[in-house]
């Protein structure tokens, strides 16, 4: 079976384009070196950089209130770390938006030896937040559907990225 | 030391068509005025509103952004001045009301309350210009000037702390609008919903 593939940083950039995104809220993560490149070259785009990942959920939802259309970039173990801040800033005010969240830890074939994958779905599913996993370039439609689940819902959706260690990174 | 209902009352001569995000001061702006221009989201996340304040001005460049933070909330979240000061919106009045305690849980006081200079530490994050106030005689004075230079901008104010110590459920409820609603308000009213 040919495996397809690895998510490139292409394809999420594409995705985000597709999606309308004006702004990116982030802080770096080990997923993401090549995407912080692309998305630094593109003038469309502005790249608004964080000191802790909850700071990411007010600036999001001022952008929001503002009338652009961000999104947040973020590792799962800041993602934990936010909670309280994606329940009063984004679930509170009801803002439609997704989150691609670098999965660390995450291994579909071996033993997670990672406790920030082991609670990375367990909080989601406590928080009550809609959620995909993206591994490859043939998962990318899901980031789309995210998109639109964010809208439908009017709060936040997450994109977990399940790519750490293969291709991303390049 | 000042009164936060008497600051507001100052900075309300020179509001203009601001954005103004009430903040800690929430309570005693709503007496003074509540258009969809006003945005009182109570305490959505505490550290959050300067956050919030930098996302607004950011979308909406062609408008002053007023932001009436606390020094808890700066905190709490102090890294947040460095993403300001990077981002550098020239629409965003940064301002702290600084009562020492954290009056909503009983008047504790913050970490070092006496000792911290909230100004310096904006203008070593980066902000090109900050001010502390302890008189109101000298923010009236000095507060045109102040909103009249690009921002951003931080200015420290020390007032005296009102302290609420009833039961939260018991206290009375100032807002009149949900912070969702607040919300889908300024964005109707600046063309974004």
């Amino acid at each position: 079976m040919t495996e397809a593939a690895a998510l490139s940083p292409e394809t999420v950039m594409r995705q985000m384009k597709q999606n309308g995104v004006t702004d990116i809220v982030w802080l770096p993560d080990s997923e993401t070196n090549w995407l912080f490149l692309l998305m630094q070259a593109d003038p469309d785009l502005r790249l608004v950089g964080v000191t802790r990942e909850g700071h990411a959920c007010s600036i999001a939802a001022g952008l929001f209130a503002g009338g652009k259309k961000p999104m947040i970039l973020i590792q799962n173990t800041g993602m934990m770390e936010s909670g309280d801040s994606i329940r009063g800033w984004l679930m509170g005010l009801k803002v439609p938006i997704v989150l691609m969240v670098g999965y660390r830890g995450y291994t579909r074939h071996g033993v997670n030896t990672d406790t920030a994958a082991t609670y990375t779905e367990r909080f989601l599913m406590a928080f009550g937040i809609p959620f995909y996993l993206v591994e490859n370039d043939g998962d990318a439609d899901r980031i789309s559907i995210a998109f639109k689940e964010a809208e439908k819902i009017q709060g936040p959706v997450v994109v977990l990225v399940g790519d750490e260690y293969h291709g991303f990174n390049r | 030391m000042m009164y936060t209902a008497e600051v507001l009352k100052v900075f309300e001569r020179h509001r203009g068509d601001s954005i103004v995000i009430s903040g800690r001061g929430g309570k005693h702006w709503m007496a003074i005025s509540d258009t969809v221009m006003d945005i009182p989201l109570g305490d959505p996340a505490m550290g959050g509103h300067s956050g919030f304040g930098l996302g607004l001005a950011l979308a909406q460049p062609g408008k002053k952004v007023v932001l009436f933070d606390s020094e808890g909330d700066i905190l709490m979240s102090m890294g947040q001045l460095a993403t300001i000061a990077e981002q550098a919106p020239a629409n965003f009045y940064h301002f702290i009301l600084d009562n020492e305690v954290y009056a909503t849980t009983g008047g504790q006081p913050v970490p070092n309350s006496k000792h911290v200079d909230y100004a310096m530490i904006a203008r070593g994050a980066g902000y090109p210009r900050a001010y502390n106030y302890s008189e109101l005689d000298q923010f009236s004075a000095e507060l045109s000037g102040i909103l009249s230079k690009p921002g951003p901008v931080f200015v420290a104010l020390k007032v005296w702390p009102e302290v609420e110590n009833t039961p939260i459920g018991q206290r009375v409820r100032w807002r009149k609008r949900s912070s969702d609603k607040v919300v889908s308000d300024v964005r109707a009213a600046l063309g974004a919903a």
